[in-house]
């Protein structure tokens, strides 16, 4: 009797608890969320308006996710892969059936402010909406008035390829509960005009943090970790440290070399590669000076950190013979005897801090895929290193690079045959 | 330009002229425009290799000609045919094949095309001669599969589903024994009419697939 009472005790408490939780859940989401009106009227859509939308959405780089390889514009299709599954970029032309075309601008600004889609369904954040959230109202609606511009196009949306319990409302409910916070980013007095654009584009349009800041288990960019470098899960590649003077701090650098980095895909000190050769590629050559010295600006004011490079194991005798044999017969022609480059056509491989990082996956995808700079206003005819996937085996790669990060001066960690094996594995190539 | 396209030429031999033993084609002194399709072709996913596909992913229309204009300008010799082992009746079937076709199976012949030297006819036509038995004829299954593709309207896309798993390996086997006539020199144009229409077969600029993507 008594028992049973205690039992239905805590069953009513269980319900009582779930409701609390759901309905807490439930608040969460809707936070800075206003009823959309009704009767909206529509936005003019003035020349100035679709203009400054399109110089916009270059800033958010939307047309890289939004676009399938050689696909039309805009129209979506590309799976941005993702530890939980695929999820599949929509279409952002302005098509009745498929796109945007019956979206008005209010609905436009909740996407991109809280993650939520025309029909009320919460969006995935693949979709980086945690940083597009701090996108003001009149520049979600120069973006909106940008896209309405396009040609429409008739490509329907891939559904998401997600596991279970991912590809749920409820879990992607309760991961915005814990992790995103809605809200245009406010303006700090304290600092200037120059800066406080940098931050805006940074934090918001330019969704830096969503590869440069680590992620935690769920997948949540870390609060307490901004900015301090990442493995891209999937894509496999490690997006440096902006905090880290050893990674991919600015803070040295006079600020014209940083904002030619971002511009041009190439300055002084370094070339980008990888997933950053693509943001170049396609969203930074087409902002204006004064932006991208704002974003530099920006950046030079992270709080840096300088600690002591961990206690690095070093190749042995034979593994440099080796990797030294290799260098000069592969890569000696191009970055030269000394891993001195050739200026203006090969990087230098001495004192570069790409080849020290200490996390090598990038050193090791460079070596396997080879690749181009961008081709830029700024660069439009850059050089390039071929892919060694197929003429070098894991193991001579790993002699290679361990030579290249210990020879000229370079002192770092030696790369092991598995750290090929395993970039090459999860590359699939 | 020699130095911008030396991540070209550690696959495709020095200076781009990969030899028939080899899996790697050869591409200096291969037509401009065919070039240059093929690498529009890659960058966009119309021709499947994870490869090329990086490598281009980030340059322009214009740097892509450049690149395929400075391949096509060359002129080296070409190294001797390597005939591989085939039966007499394959070979003869493969030569049969590529000079006069199979009307009952709506196979043109290659050489209507391709040229009578089977050279390549400029601009956008390749030459078929020079290179491996295994490149021919995966491509010839790469077409069949729809790895690869052109421009629509894609007509190697249609021979190539003509022909059956025979025919490509006697087709590969006997044009990999033959050896290249006249410094492989692509003629400048066609014989009589094209057997079908080709997408490929333009200046690529009024196709443009990939239209919309003025990043380019």
């Amino acid at each position: 009797m008594n028992a049973a009472r205690v039992l239905l005790g805590w069953a009513a408490g269980c319900v009582v608890l779930a409701a609390a939780v759901g309905g807490g859940v439930a608040a969460l989401n809707r936070l800075d969320e206003a009823a959309l009106p009704a009767d909206e009227a529509a936005l003019p859509a003035t020349p100035g308006a679709i203009a400054r939308g399109e110089y916009l959405a270059r800033a958010g780089n939307c047309m890289s996710c939004h676009t399938r390889q050689g696909g039309p514009a805009y129209a979506g299709g590309r799976a941005i892969d993702t530890p939980f599954g695929a999820v599949h970029a929509s279409n952002l032309t302005p098509d009745d059936a498929t796109g945007i075309g019956l979206w008005s601008a209010g609905e436009f600004w909740r996407a991109l402010h809280n993650g939520r889609s025309r029909d009320g369904r919460l969006l995935y954040p693949a979709f980086p909406y945690p940083s597009y959230t701090h996108i003001t109202r009149a520049d979600s609606d120069a973006i909106y008035a940008y896209l309405r511009s396009l040609p429409p196009v008739e490509q329907p949306n891939r559904p998401h390829a997600l596991r279970f319990p991912f590809n749920t409302q409820a879990a992607l409910a309760a991961w915005r509960a814990l992790f995103f916070r809605p809200g245009v980013l406010p303006e700090q007095p304290a600092r200037s005009a120059e800066w406080n654009r940098g931050a805006y584009l940074v934090l918001g349009l330019g969704h830096c943090a969503a590869c440069h800041t680590p992620r935690n288990a769920l997948g949540a960019p870390r609060a307490d970790a901004a900015f301090r470098g990442g493995l891209i899960p999937v894509q496999n590649w490690y997006a440096p440290a902006l905090t880290s003077p050893h990674e991919a701090a600015v803070g040295a650098w006079p600020v014209e070399d940083a904002v030619a980095l971002l511009k041009t895909g190439v300055s002084p000190q370094a070339t980008v590669s990888g997933p950053m050769a693509e943001v170049v590629f396609r969203s930074l050559q087409y902002l204006d000076d004064a932006d991208l010295r704002a974003i530099v600006l920006y950046l030079r004011s992270l709080p840096q950190e300088d600690g002591p490079a961990p206690p690095a194991a070093r190749p042995s005798g034979a593994v440099m013979e080796k990797g030294r044999d290799i260098y000069r017969q592969q890569c000696a022609q191009c970055h030269g005897e000394q891993g001195e480059g050739r200026r203006g056509a090969f990087p230098a491989l001495a004192g570069n801090r790409a080849v020290l990082l200490a996390d090598t996956t990038n050193l090791v995808q460079v070596v396997l895929q080879g690749g181009y700079l961008p081709a830029t206003a700024g660069n439009p005819r850059p050089h390039g290193m071929p892919p060694f996937t197929q003429s070098l085996r894991d193991e001579e790669i790993a002699s290679v690079l361990s030579y290249i990060r210990n020879a000229w001066g370079n002192e770092a960690a030696k790369v092991d045959t598995i750290d090929v094996y395993r970039a090459r594995e999860r590359r699939g190539s | 330009m020699r130095s911008r396209v030396l991540a070209c030429t550690a696959c495709h031999g020095k200076e781009g002229r990969a030899t028939p033993g080899g899996y790697f084609p050869r591409i200096a002194g291969k037509p401009a425009g065919y070039l240059y399709n093929q690498l529009l072709n890659f960058r966009d996913g119309r021709r499947s290799y994870p490869q090329m596909s990086r490598l281009l992913e980030h340059l322009t229309d214009d740097y892509l000609r450049e690149i395929a204009g400075y391949f096509a300008a060359l002129e080296l010799p070409y190294a001797p045919a390597a005939p591989a082992p085939a039966s007499q009746a394959l070979i003869e079937r493969g030569r049969q094949l590529v000079r006069h076709g199979d009307e009952g199976r709506k196979i043109p012949a290659c050489v209507q095309c391709h040229g009578d030297a089977m050279t390549g006819v400029a601009p956008f036509v390749p030459g078929l001669l020079g290179l491996s038995r295994d490149y021919v004829g995966s491509q010839l299954g790469a077409w069949q599969t729809g790895q690869r593709r052109a421009q629509a309207p894609d007509c190697m896309a249609e021979i190539a589903r003509q022909l059956t798993v025979e025919d490509v390996g006697a087709v590969s086997a006997w044009l990999a024994a033959q050896a290249v006539p006249g410094q492989g020199k692509p003629a400048m144009s066609f014989k009589g009419e094209l057997s079908m229409p080709c997408g490929s077969v333009r200046p690529p600029h009024a196709s443009a697939p990939a239209a919309g993507r003025e990043a380019r």
